[in-house]
């Protein structure tokens, strides 16, 4: 395989990655055929003629990229460069947790403990994409806390493309494990830097133990040329709580592939988003919740605003095992619609097997209340700034669950930088 | 006693298919197989116009083109078409005019299936075409709805007296290439309802139709058209049972509705076909095609009560191309033993100002599913497009599924848009509360299931909704209450 001179044919998960690669050569890449697919089109992606390698980059300046990262407050960082790690602007520690480098992780002996137990363990075999990515992982976040024990500071894993390839196909490899009672909060963001077109395909694998806890950050405010798969598969012990929040507002297509895997009892999953889109962007929300034991609880809520000629699509599904009885598991979905031009798809599914369950799934789409528009005009709130303040209003229960304070703030001046406002009080 | 629903499960395990029994009636059979030359034998036999024989060799060209759909959630042995017999029709061939004429024999059985054709129905006010194995053989009130100017009679009555309607409808809401069963059915149906209501006229009675698959191994492939033209209003019936069989029978029917402007058509279904015994063997196969479409100021009304079948394939749909038009659905679909069910709706929302409401509840038992599938499509020109949608879904034991798969798609910012779905068991607390007040558990249950289906009862036309009642009983209800 072409991409064995640049790494280690000796590898202990050479196999994983060759076998991966054999499937993905089989499937290819999805097409519209396919349900999952459906309303996602990868097919103007597959005619730009990505570069795997990059080449050697320029050192980033840190006050080019400062803006990208939390600024008040003080994080552990993994910073990537067009897919190569740039220690220069990185924060990583082996004190007591490891948060280090996927590569360290699948090279060094001390590691391949982990490695042989969870790498790619979670992650779908057979999901073209994953596989795709699985076939050609050697660079990521590897982040491992030990049982009871909880970083000091936040993790940021943010990744740069720089353009110095006319266009560049990124595919990082994260692994995170928290073991029993451990706790961890990560931010995960990628990032461009110019207008070259750039497509990353990333796969993350989150193992929590028991009683663990883990929150997990996406924020996807990138670039018109820049496109995201994100495949992240979660596989949650007795008792874990594990929450990804993804906030979607920039980028030109946008695939979530959200899974969680529950195998345990008194778990608790939860995944929340905010979408807002403008220009021709496209976001693809794909979650899965796979009830597998009973007792277990899982909650969705996705908030959606789109305009201009956007595309936002949901697909929720939950799966209730026959015997995952006692199972909680809630769904929600709200979209507004500001566009005539903009399109929603959505499709909230639910396959149950178990009958002492109690499963539901809302979902609509609205538009701005008129009433409550005109009640802020009457009070002197100009027609925009009332708009925005009802957006926002409609977002803020996603947002409130942020328990990163400076996260908060930082997406708060996002949201009122995508809906062009200034809202007069910090957010 | 105590009443558990373990109890209720063993009860409605048990209950054998009530309606089980066979007519004799020497029938006309066509041999098994299909090909050009059976598909205009059967033109032939039915003396039909040069253009139906093309129409229907037009459909059965496509029809060899197309593959089998797979993408419902169900699971079933394929039918062998080549081993089917494609027309069968009842021997005593001239119509009556009066009851006497008729096959004793066959009057028993109708008589069986509680449905008189004597004076009774002329006061509950019902009109019936009767289609027995394929051939309309008895048609009542036909001179009292021909005086307000009418038609009710069978297809093949109409392409023959009535051609011009029929060849301006027909196939303008389902296309024979729409999908594979309806290019079958319309390269192969033998016979069905047809119902022309014209300009301005309420229509003074429901009309009805019975469908029953008698002959052994012969395929029923129904064609239904009804036409409301400018401001009319007509409620039609249909209702069905078959007796036991142990090989697969296959049904796929085609129906289309066309309300004209300002007109109103509502559509019930009652539908109780084999639905196999409690191993899961035999049943009917129920591969329908549905849909009807609503033009300015017009409502179409779809009502289903599903409670037999072994396999159900079935999506009641309408497309709101008018403005002001409303579209709505109601829906209970009861699933016992092995039998699956994958139905639900299309609301295609292209008119301004359309409404649509879906209301769907499953109740699955034993080792069934049951699965919702709808779609709700806005177009980008349908301001103000308002939807509402609700599927419920009880769970009676632990070995059956529910299903919801809703798809919804909005193009318009004008567009409100509803989705609820619940699924759950028939609560403790519920029972308790019931017990509590000295109702005992019998009567809980079946004071939940019924409170949970009355939404969509209610919606039958009174006539109908004493033996949809009749038929949840023989499904769920009897056992319980």
């Amino acid at each position: 395989m072409a991409f064995e001179n640049k790494i280690d044919v000796e590898h202990p998960v050479h196999d994983i990655r060759s076998e991966a690669f054999k499937n993905f050569e089989e499937k290819g890449f999805p097409t519209k055929k396919e349900e999952a697919w459906k309303y996602t089109s990868l097919k103007a992606l597959q005619k730009i003629d990505f570069s795997i390698f990059p080449k050697e980059v320029d050192a980033l300046e840190n006050k080019q990229v400062k803006k990208y990262f939390l600024q008040e407050i003080d994080t552990y960082k993994i910073v990537f460069v067009d897919g190569i790690y740039s220690s220069f602007l990185s924060e990583t520690t082996h004190d007591g947790v490891d948060i280090c480098l996927m590569s360290a992780a699948l090279t060094k002996p001390m590691y391949k403990q982990y490695i042989d137990v969870y790498f790619n363990k979670v992650a779908s075999k057979d999901d073209s994409l994953t596989t795709l990515n699985t076939a050609f992982s050697r660079e990521g976040a590897f982040i491992y806390i030990p049982k009871n024990k909880m970083p000091k500071k936040p993790v940021e894993i943010v990744h740069f493309s720089t353009g110095n390839e006319a266009s560049l196909m990124l595919q990082p490899r994260n692994l995170i494990v928290a073991e029993e009672n451990a706790e961890l909060q990560v931010i995960e963001r990628h990032q461009s830097l110019t207008s070259h077109e750039v497509l990353t395909n990333v796969v993350t694998e989150i193992f929590a133990a028991e009683s663990a806890i883990v929150d997990y950050y996406k924020i996807q405010n990138d670039e018109k040329t820049a496109s995201l798969i994100d495949n992240t598969y979660i596989n949650q012990k007795s008792k874990s709580v594990v929450k990804v929040h993804t906030f979607s507002f920039g980028g030109k297509l946008i695939r979530n592939n959200l899974n969680f895997y529950q195998n345990g009892e008194y778990i608790d999953s939860t995944m929340k988003g905010v979408t807002i889109l403008g220009d021709k962007q496209h976001v693809d929300h794909h979650t899965l919740v796979h009830h597998i034991e009973p007792n277990c609880e899982s909650h969705q809520d996705y908030k959606g605003i789109y305009g201009e000629n956007s595309t936002g699509v949901f697909n929720g599904k939950i799966i209730v095992e026959k015997i995952a009885q006692k199972t909680n598991a809630f769904q929600q979905n709200n979209n507004i619609l500001i566009s005539d031009k903009a399109t929603i798809n959505t499709k909230p599914q639910l396959e149950i097997f178990a009958d002492d369950v109690k499963c539901s799934h809302g979902c609509t789409i609205g538009q701005l209340d008129e009433d409550a528009l005109f009640y802020l005009q009457s009070r002197g709130i100009p027609k925009k700034e009332a708009r925005a303040l009802l957006m926002y209003a409609f977002a803020n229960n996603v947002l409130e669950s942020v328990r990163i304070s400076e996260l908060k703030t930082s997406i708060n001046r996002l949201i009122a930088e995508k809906l062009g406002v200034r809202l007069g009080f910090d957010l | 006693m105590a009443y558990t629903e373990e109890e209720l499960k063993k009860e409605l395990e048990n209950k054998e298919y009530e309606y089980g029994f066979y007519t004799d009636i020497e029938s006309d059979t066509f041999p098994v197989g299909l090909n050009e030359e059976i598909v205009i034998a059967i033109s032939k036999k039915k003396e039909e116009p040069a253009w139906m024989t093309e129409w229907r060799l037009e459909a059965f060209k496509a029809w060899k083109q197309m593959e089998e759909p797979d993408w419902a959630n169900i699971t079933y042995k394929k039918p062998d078409f080549q081993a089917i017999s494609y027309y069968s029709a009842p021997n005593s061939k001239p119509k009556y005019d009066s009851l006497d004429e008729v096959d004793p024999e066959l009057l028993d059985t109708f008589k069986k299936l509680g449905i008189s054709l004597d004076e009774q129905k002329k006061l509950a006010g019902v009109a019936v075409d009767i289609v027995m194995d394929s051939v309309s053989v008895a048609t009542t009130f036909k001179k009292t709805l021909a005086e307000k100017g009418i038609i009710f009679c069978s297809i093949s009555e109409a392409i023959k007296e009535h051609p011009e309607l029929v060849r301006k409808y027909i196939g303008t809401v389902v296309p024979q290439k729409d999908n594979f069963y309806a290019a079958l059915n319309s390269a192969v149906f033998s016979d069905g309802s047809f119902c022309y209501i014209p300009k301005g006229v309420r229509c003074p009675m429901e009309l009805s139709t019975y469908f029953r698959i008698n002959q052994a191994g012969t395929g029923q492939f129904e064609r239904t058209l009804v036409i409301a033209d400018e401001g009319s209003y007509v409620s039609y019936l249909e209702g069905c049972t078959a007796p036991s069989r142990d090989e697969n029978q296959l049904h796929a029917a085609v129906v289309e509705l066309i309300a004209l402007d300002d007109a109103e058509i509502k559509y019930s279904t009652v539908q109780n076909w084999f639905p196999g015994d409690k191993e899961g063997k035999g049943g009917v196969f129920n591969f329908v095609t549905k849909r009807g479409i609503c033009h300015k100021n017009s409502k179409i009304s779809w009502t289903q009560v599903e409670t037999g079948s072994a396999v159900t394939w079935k999506y009641p749909s309408c497309i709101l191309k008018g403005d002001n038009s409303i579209g709505e659905f109601y829906s209970i679909a009861v699933t016992n033993n092995y039998q699956q069910a994958d139905t639900g709706t299309k609301m295609v929302h292209i008119g301004k100002n359309t409404r649509s409401t879906i209301i769907s509840k499953g109740i699955s038992a034993g080792k069934s599913q049951n699965s919702y599938r709808g779609l709700v499509q806005v177009n980008s020109r349908a301001e103000n497009a308002r939807n509402f949608s609700q599927c419920d879904s009880l769970l009676m034991g632990n070995e059956c599924g529910a299903h919801t798969f809703p798809y919804i798609e909005a193009k318009n910012k004008s567009a409100q848009i509803e989705h609820e779905a619940t699924t759950s068991k028939i609560g403790e607390d519920q029972i308790f509360y019931c017990n509590q007040r000295g109702i005992d558990t019998e009567k809980a249950i079946a004071l939940i299931v019924n409170g949970f289906s009355k939404e969509v009862l209610n919606k039958l036309p009174m006539e109908f909704a004493v033996e949809a009642q009749k038929l949840l009983e023989i499904s769920l209800e009897g056992s319980v209450g």
